[in-house]
């Protein structure tokens, strides 16, 4: 992608609200035509980078360029090439699905004939031509993000924003919408940065991935290269009893790359897992400890992002909820 | 800076479908100054209104001032219901469009004086069957003027208001606090005449009351002061409003 002309081109952005910061100073590019995607926990400022390189946050240091505009100077030529695709619904619903379209293409300027095709046409892509006539209150979760994404794709864009473009959304539907995603980008050309913290929609759908947490890109390549920094398969077994002097054993095999002791639970990376499992709880044996339970996984992103921030997504997402209920609750107790 | 004039008809257009749809919204919003209408012009029916022609009653000096209290409402609701596209979400749709913030703006004041024109006009339609008897035609045309500057110095307050929160958990303090204090200071049911000294200069501050005044001379005949200042002060609080209520719009930030 180095050699393709740039869609976006950002250079040490920040964003601070109020002495938090929540992007802290990321340098990235993306070529024309590439999928690329955000990956990371939820307040790893993902949502607050794909608000700044649409206009509608303005960066506190930093530059983004988008499509060759910058963010804060050019803001009409910048949107004028942008499709967004917000992480929380942004239809009329009080209007119909056709009505949201038609707005949505006039405000962009499209000619009345013009914009009826593209209206049908998006319509059918995302199969709701039957559904056009009907008010969007009606709508379920699956049809509204439908219809969001052919909105961002009416007034042809160049560059399409999606921020968590299948959250909450059953696993059909998300396939569905993968699918779509996927067309766009090879058969359209339609350059897509997409946010997202699924690990098996970044992986699937993505040219190049940057893991995000607490503001920064911790690392930054595609999904198979990413995964090749941890040197195999993953072997996890669940420890119960005093596991030092096991541990020292384990350091002594040249065939375990990496190992890692996270609660219970010891993660080793080899290659060729399926074949020294038994070994390994042999091993276990002679040295008193009991396996409880053992997994043998084929690297996916997931444990890229243990391996770069030295925690599951989950966790963060889990203290994070944590956090937000505190929140809560303070709120409440001011409340009478 | 450049008006895109199909972004401020989009946007007329949809406060128009919203209106239209939202049947239960025009009786709802409509119930309260018609019983006001009511209650109080049968209520005080025989009371003589200082300064009032003599036939007309307390219904002639009631009724544009409830047809002002209904623009009131009406007006800082439609520039409030920014907020409600914040909370739903569409608010975002309109900020990445790639159109001039002036002409979000225009658009949501031609919408937002629209539906409120409509709404006072039912109201007037209203005081009609209760009686209320004006000076014909130009009158009623002439009364227009001062019904669009009232929507338009309010729906810039309600701009004002709804760039600068973040939900809609203030709304009801603006209500309380600043909405009826302009409806109770306009004179709209009592005349200004009978407030003490201190409340009556805060009267004065107050452009609903010039508003309701002018509207009150030009369909009555009858009024506290003279037509042509009532004009300039409306049309001056109208322009200041329409300022603010935009300049405070386009420097928010969209989300």
């Amino acid at each position: 992608m180095e050699n393709a002309v740039d869609a976006i081109r950002v250079e040490g952005l920040v964003k601070t609200f109020d002495g938090f910061t929540a992007v802290d100073g990321i340098s990235f590019a993306v070529g024309e035509g590439e999928l690329f995607g955000l990956l990371g926990p939820n307040g790893a400022g993902k949502t607050t980078t794909i608000n700044m390189l649409s206009t509608l946050l303005r960066p506190t240091t930093g530059s983004a360029v988008v499509s060759g505009f910058d963010v804060t100077r050019h803001r009409d030529d910048v949107r004028k090439s942008i499709g967004v695709v917000f992480q929380e619904t942004a239809l009329d619903v009080k209007l119909t699905g056709r009505e949201n379209l038609e707005f949505h293409t006039m405000m962009y300027g499209i000619g009345k004939a013009e914009r009826r095709r593209r209206i049908e046409e998006v319509l059918a892509l995302v199969e709701l031509t039957d559904k056009a006539g009907t008010l969007v209150e009606k709508y379920s979760g699956g049809m509204k993000r439908r219809l969001e994404i052919a909105r961002g794709l009416t007034h042809r864009p160049k560059v399409l924003f999606l921020d968590e473009p299948t959250l909450g959304l059953d696993a059909q539907t998300r396939r569905h919408i993968w699918e779509y995603v996927r067309k766009l980008n090879k058969e359209a050309g339609v350059t897509i940065i997409l946010t997202t913290h699924y690990m098996e929609e970044a992986d699937f759908l993505c040219d190049r991935v940057a893991i995000m947490d607490h503001g920064k890109f911790v690392a930054l390549d595609s999904p198979a290269r990413l995964k090749d920094v941890l040197g195999g398969d993953v072997v996890s077994l669940e420890l119960e009893g005093e596991a030092g002097v096991f541990l020292d054993a384990l350091g002594r095999l040249d065939w375990i790359k990496r190992s890692k002791l996270h609660e219970d639970v010891l993660s080793l990376t080899m290659e060729r897992g399926e074949r020294r499992i038994a070994e390994l709880i042999v091993l276990a044996q002679q040295y008193g400890v009991t396996v409880s339970c053992v997994n043998l996984r084929k690297p996916s992103l997931e444990d890229v992002f243990l391996h770069f921030t030295g925690r599951t997504i989950r966790e963060q997402e889990a203290n994070q909820s944590d956090r937000n209920r505190a929140m809560v609750m303070r709120q409440g107790r001011r409340r009478p | 800076m450049k008006i895109h004039w199909t972004a401020v008809y989009v946007l007329w257009r949809r406060e128009m479908i919203r209106y239209v749809r939202a049947k239960s919204r025009i009786f709802g919003s409509l119930a309260m100054p018609v019983f006001f209408l009511a209650f109080l012009g049968l209520g005080f029916r025989r009371m003589p209104v200082p300064g009032m022609g003599g036939g007309a009653g307390y219904i002639g000096y009631l009724a544009p001032g409830i047809i002002g209290m209904t623009l009131l409402f009406s007006s800082s609701m439609q520039g409030m219901s920014v907020l409600w596209d914040k909370e739903f979400g569409f608010l975002k749709e309109i900020m990445v469009a790639p159109v001039s913030r002036v002409s979000l703006v225009l658009g949501r004041i031609a919408g937002g004086t629209t539906t409120s024109l409509l709404q006072g006009l039912l109201i007037f339609g209203a005081s009609l069957i209760m009686g209320f008897r004006f000076r014909g035609p130009a009158a009623l045309a002439f009364g227009l003027v001062f019904m669009v500057l009232i929507s338009f110095t309010f729906i810039g307050l309600g701009l004002v208001f709804a760039s600068r929160m973040k939900d809609m958990q203030g709304f009801g303090i603006v209500m309380n606090f600043i909405i009826f204090p302009f409806f109770f200071l306009s004179g709209a049911l009592t005349p200004l005449e009978n407030f003490p000294w201190a409340i009556r200069a805060l009267s004065y501050a107050d452009p609903l009351t010039y508003g309701i005044d002018g509207l009150r001379g030009v369909l009555t005949g009858t009024s506290s002061l003279p037509v042509l200042v009532d004009l300039l002060a409306m049309a001056g609080f109208a322009l200041v409003m329409l300022f603010l209520g935009a300049y405070f719009f386009e420097t928010s930030e969209g989300v």
